[in-house]
């Protein structure tokens, strides 16, 4: 077993030349490159961690320009249909006003025409009374050979007219 | 004869001086072995492959986030083990968890084909006992520092009777100082029994083809075959064993810093 009957001979140099060669291990990757890369490692998971929170407040606040948007847009919509609803009424209210004033000038403009046709009708009324009046007098006068006053021919006549 | 030394399963653990056979530092040899050698190559390949991943792109490449898997890995193992205070071993635990499954995974490299022989620093025990002493140090060293004498309190668990203590004081003292022995034993003896019995096994293959067809298809093949699943399970073992060490050098490191 050369590791034991060798020992003698060798355990200095074995002993010194890892000192060395672990010496250097450790200085060199173990002192000098592992805390580099142990350094990159933590900034790489602070800098992942920042974005996740970046990220996440970006998140919230575009949740909270959303709601805020929402809300705008759910006011402006009331106010439209305010809006429409004033003018609706607004347009209503007007018709019905000038529909109002077209009915009284359609009302006045019929009771004038009633009245001229009642007016009408009452002097063809008279004319027709003059008329069968005169033409009764006639009648008697040529028939009865009386000779009778006006007013009681016109009296006989209207009674006449009056009861048909 | 000849032939049968090279099957010595064993030779591929034996240490060459490749260069500096006369250095000394008060006396002791420090000759470049080719143990020193697969460590540095280790060490090399470990920079490199960290390196590859230090980029430190926003949006990480494959090299990339293969090193920081592994450094996510030691650093969970820590979080999980020693808590919130773990994080400053990170350095430690990681260079010791890498540099250990490199080491693994080059000795088990192909390399052979090429005729270049891997070697595999981890099946030595004054390799892994190095470490293993390394991880005792660091945890003494934090312990005593950080709760002074109070630190011996970590051998009379809660709710230990008071005629019970001086026993249970010995016990737990002597399961504390067999820690660096378990440590650097079992990682050695792991990987030195995974590469021998790999090397039975090929020898197995090849003994039974220099014995003739019959003597190849009834021992060789079926040796093959398993070599190729003990391959696979090395490769597991490396892993595994790599991570042992770095989670069982955590678990001591609890104790020392969070003493309950």
């Amino acid at each position: 077993m050369p590791q034991i009957a060798q020992l003698g001979e060798f355990y200095s140099s074995q002993i010194f030349w890892l000192l060395i060669f672990f010496g250097i291990t450790f200085f060199v990757v173990g002192r000098g490159m592992v805390p580099k890369v142990m350094d990159t490692v933590a900034s790489r998971d602070n800098q992942i961690a920042a974005d996740l929170k970046a990220a996440e407040a970006a998140r919230a606040q575009a949740d909270a320009e959303e709601a805020s948007w929402r809300t705008r847009e759910n006011a402006n919509r009331a106010s439209a249909q305010g809006t429409i609803a004033d003018a609706r009424a607004k347009a209503a209210a007007a018709a019905e006003q000038r529909l109002a004033v077209a009915q009284a000038s359609i009302d006045a403009t019929l009771a004038g025409a009633e009245t001229r046709i009642a007016e009408a009708r009452r002097a063809a009324a008279d004319d027709i009374e003059t008329v069968a009046a005169e033409a009764t007098r006639d009648i008697v006068s040529r028939i009865a050979g009386l000779s009778l006053g006006d007013d009681a021919v016109r009296g006989a006549v209207k009674e006449n007219l009056v009861h048909g | 004869m000849a032939a049968e030394a090279k099957l010595d399963p064993m030779h591929q653990f034996q240490l060459e001086k490749l260069a500096g056979a006369d250095w000394n530092i008060a006396g002791y040899n420090i000759a470049f072995t080719n143990s020193a050698l697969w460590m540095a190559i280790a060490t090399l390949a470990l920079i490199v492959f960290v390196a590859g991943g230090m980029k430190r792109q926003l949006v990480p490449g494959r090299w990339q986030m293969a090193v920081e898997t592994f450094t996510g890995f030691i650093d969970g193992m820590l979080a999980a083990n020693v808590g919130k205070n773990g994080k400053k071993y990170v350095p430690y635990i990681f260079s010791l968890f890498m540099f250990i499954l490199f080491a693994n995974f080059l000795g088990l490299m192909p390399l052979g084909v090429l005729g270049v022989h891997a070697f595999t620093f981890t099946s030595h025990f004054s390799a892994t006992g190095v470490l293993a002493v390394l991880s005792f140090s660091i945890v003494l060293i934090v312990g005593f520092a950080k709760h002074k004498l109070h630190f011996f309190s970590l051998f009379v668990p809660h709710g230990t009777p008071a005629l019970m203590i001086p026993i249970i004081f010995v016990v737990e003292l002597i399961s504390f100082l067999v820690r660096p022995f378990s440590l650097g034993l079992r990682l050695f003896v792991a990987m030195m029994a995974g590469h021998v019995l790999l090397e039975v096994l090929s020898s197995f293959v090849i003994s039974g083809g220099n014995n003739g067809p019959i003597m190849f298809a009834i021992a060789g093949i079926p040796s093959f075959v398993l070599m190729v699943g003990i391959c696979a399970l090395e490769l597991l073992v490396a892993g595994i064993q790599a991570y042992v060490f770095a989670l069982l050098t955590c678990v001591y490191l609890n104790d020392a810093e969070n003493l309950h």
